[in-house]
């Protein structure tokens, strides 16, 4: 039972660190970024790229792959996403399904679809762990667990105190009168796509090194894409009990069901979701009608 | 139109002709005629690409009909493929390989999950909708899935040719007449479609829901109505790809058959059914194109490592320079190349048109 518990928890991380990339981007530019999933592949390519050329520097290659992995965010919004600013949305969603469809084919072009693992690289071990209550998790799910707390930690408090995360909200509610009280929305938006890269890649970086590195990483991304919407699209808040309950659901049928529903479950709850409360658990009802 | 020339329709009858002048009548003979001549010139191979571009025509018409005439976009398109081959699959699992118990049932199927798709969608637009459909995708694999490795043998289920009483539809030349010929019904079936009360009360659900509904149309049932004609036809495509590759796996209609379908309908230009069938065979000869080029270009080196992510590469770059640059796709081309021929030496049509 715990071990589900923990199992549960630490799923639910790794989910949380994927959709906190749509939240973010779809708050502010009302996109949802199908490529969100190829964007944490390309952070763990990222790292691989890092720790084969300057092995033994854990520290340092998380944080270049990290850093390298939010400035490709700000250049996508720059190169591609900015000329979609006044096409219908759906046609800006799918250039995102576009460029996930590039990143994939240039990191397949450079790094053959081989399944790589960083660790030994980065001359780390990922040893397993006794919690308190009986259940075993290896090092770096307790990793993915704190990454993802002190990501979001970092956001709520970006976003409510310092006045950068202040205009970024209100450039997302609404970009016209941010624009009007001087706030430079373009570079805000551009920024919310750097952060989505830089969560992105924390979750490639953590799941390259407990799991594998290989270039269909991204179907994760899908799967974390019912999170955000259980949620609720435009709430960050949501992200975390949408998490918790699409992992649970998945370790549930994991444990009790079989394999290929555990696949499945999370757009089971997606589609749940949808008939029920389009807007998410704690989305704004109105974004229904905007979109 | 940009032809400022005293051509105007007298009579009913004329409004209603689908072919109205007789270039067009001549033109889609000599059509006819090529494509009945084909086989007799064109390598097995080149027969094989027709084929493969009409199936793929048929399915994208399909996804036109939902896309482009309602504005309803799908991202689960492959899921109703899937389930179109899979009825067939099962079919022949329980010793009822017919195609003309195949057909109409994978219809049914494939109609019955358009009225489930549907249905949420009175509820969900844009974006919500897409989703909506995404997880259906998913969920169809699912089943599909649980299906093979339970009854099939685990990789995937063989399908035998199909058989009309004596007849067998059996090799490459059979295939490319059947195909091309539902193919061209099927195009007919759209058109006819299109300029129907429902493909106007299409077109006026995707241009404006709330005047749509103001003038009196049921937007409910029309919207059902789309995704039921689409998906009947989708999985009908289905079944005759199940029968054509005489092999049906879950792993052939992952999410990337979605794209490549919704690529299809916006590289050719949404809302066209000339479109469609232009995108799909642009779509469907890019890969082999590419593989030319890299022949005939005798790059060294161990070609086939870099040729998988250099076609991925190029489609996605195709289409994402369809989306930005022109999003009327092939058709919005051919129309300008059009006009431009028409009104030359002219650049602008006349103001005012010539009475």
């Amino acid at each position: 039972m715990t071990q589900v518990l923990a199992t549960t928890v630490v799923v639910a991380s790794l989910y949380a660190l994927l959709a906190a990339g749509y939240v973010l981007v779809y708050r502010a530019t009302r996109v949802l970024n199908l490529a969100q999933g190829d964007m944490m592949t390309l952070g763990g390519y990222f790292l691989f790229l890092v720790a084969a050329t300057v092995p033994g520097r854990p520290v340092l290659s998380v944080v270049t792959a990290a850093v390298l992995s939010a400035a490709a965010g700000f250049a996508i919004y720059r190169l591609l996403m900015r000329p979609m600013a006044g096409h219908p949305i759906f046609a800006a969603v799918l250039v995102t399904v576009t460029l996930g469809i590039l990143l994939r084919a240039a990191i397949v072009l450079v790094y053959t679809d081989r399944i790589r693992h960083p660790l030994p690289l980065l001359g780390l071990a990922n040893p397993p762990r006794r919690l308190p209550g009986g259940a075993v998790v290896s090092t770096f799910d307790l990793l993915t667990v704190a990454a993802a707390a002190a990501l979001f930690l970092g956001l709520f408090a970006f976003l409510r105190l310092s006045p950068l995360g202040i205009q970024m909200r209100a450039a997302g509610e609404k970009a016209l009168l941010a624009a009007q009280r001087g706030i430079n929305f373009q570079l805000l938006f551009a920024l919310s796509w750097a952060l989505a890269g830089f969560a992105g890649a924390l979750a490639g970086i953590l799941y390259a090194n407990n799991v594998r590195l290989d270039p269909s990483l991204g179907i994760l991304g899908l799967k974390a894409f019912a999170v955000a919407l259980v949620g609720g699209l435009d709430s960050l808040g949501g992200v975390i009990p949408g998490a918790l309950i699409v992992a649970a659901i998945e370790v549930l049928s994991v444990r009790y069901g079989d394999p290929l529903l555990a696949d499945v479950s999370p757009f089971l709850c997606l589609l749940a979701m949808l008939l029920v409360r389009p807007w998410g658990l704690f989305g704004t009802r109105e974004e229904l009608e905007r979109v | 139109m940009a032809f400022g020339g005293g051509y105007f329709k007298t009579t009913y009858a004329s409004d209603l002709a689908l072919i109205d002048t007789r270039l067009r009548r001549v033109g889609l003979g000599l059509l006819i005629v090529s494509l009945l001549m084909l086989p007799r010139f064109a390598s097995s191979f080149a027969l094989d690409l027709v084929t493969q571009t009409a199936l793929a025509a048929i399915g994208a018409l399909a996804l036109n009909l939902l896309t482009g005439l309602a504005g309803q976009v799908s991202l689960g398109h492959a899921g109703f493929i899937a389930a179109g081959a899979f009825t067939t699959a099962v079919l022949v699992e329980q010793r009822m390989p017919s195609p003309l118990l195949a057909l109409p049932a994978a219809a049914l199927v494939g109609a019955a999950l358009g009225v489930i798709v549907g249905i949420p969608a009175l509820r969900l637009k844009g974006l919500y909708l897409a989703l909506g459909t995404l997880a259906l995708h998913h969920v169809v694999l699912y089943a599909c899935g649980e299906f093979q490795n339970h009854w099939g043998a685990n990789t995937g289920v063989s399908i035998p040719p199909p058989r009309l009483g004596s007849w067998v539809l059996k090799g490459t030349i059979a295939w490319y007449y059947t195909l091309t010929a539902i193919a061209g019904l099927v195009l007919i079936l759209s058109v006819n479609l299109q300029r129907s009360r429902a493909g106007r009360a299409w077109m006026a659900i995707r241009d404006r829901e709330i005047a749509a509904e103001s003038v009196g149309i049921d937007v409910a049932r029309y919207k059902v109505l789309a995704f039921v004609w689409s998906s009947a036809l989708t999985s009908v495509a289905g079944a005759l790809f199940a029968y054509q590759r005489a092999f049906v796996s879950v792993e052939a209609f992952g999410f990337f058959l979605a794209i490549e379908y919704i690529a299809m309908v916006i590289i050719g230009g949404l809302g066209s059914a000339l479109g469609a069938v232009l995108g799909a065979a642009f779509v469907t000869l890019l890969p082999y194109g590419i593989d030319a080029a890299v022949a005939a270009l005798h790059v060294p080196g161990g070609a086939e490592y870099y040729l998988f992510p250099l076609k991925f590469g190029a489609f996605g770059l195709l289409m994402a320079a369809f989306l930005v640059l022109e999003p009327q796709g092939l058709v919005g081309i051919w129309r300008r190349a059009r006009n431009w021929v028409v009104l030359w030496p002219l650049r602008y049509r006349p103001l005012r048109p010539a009475s």
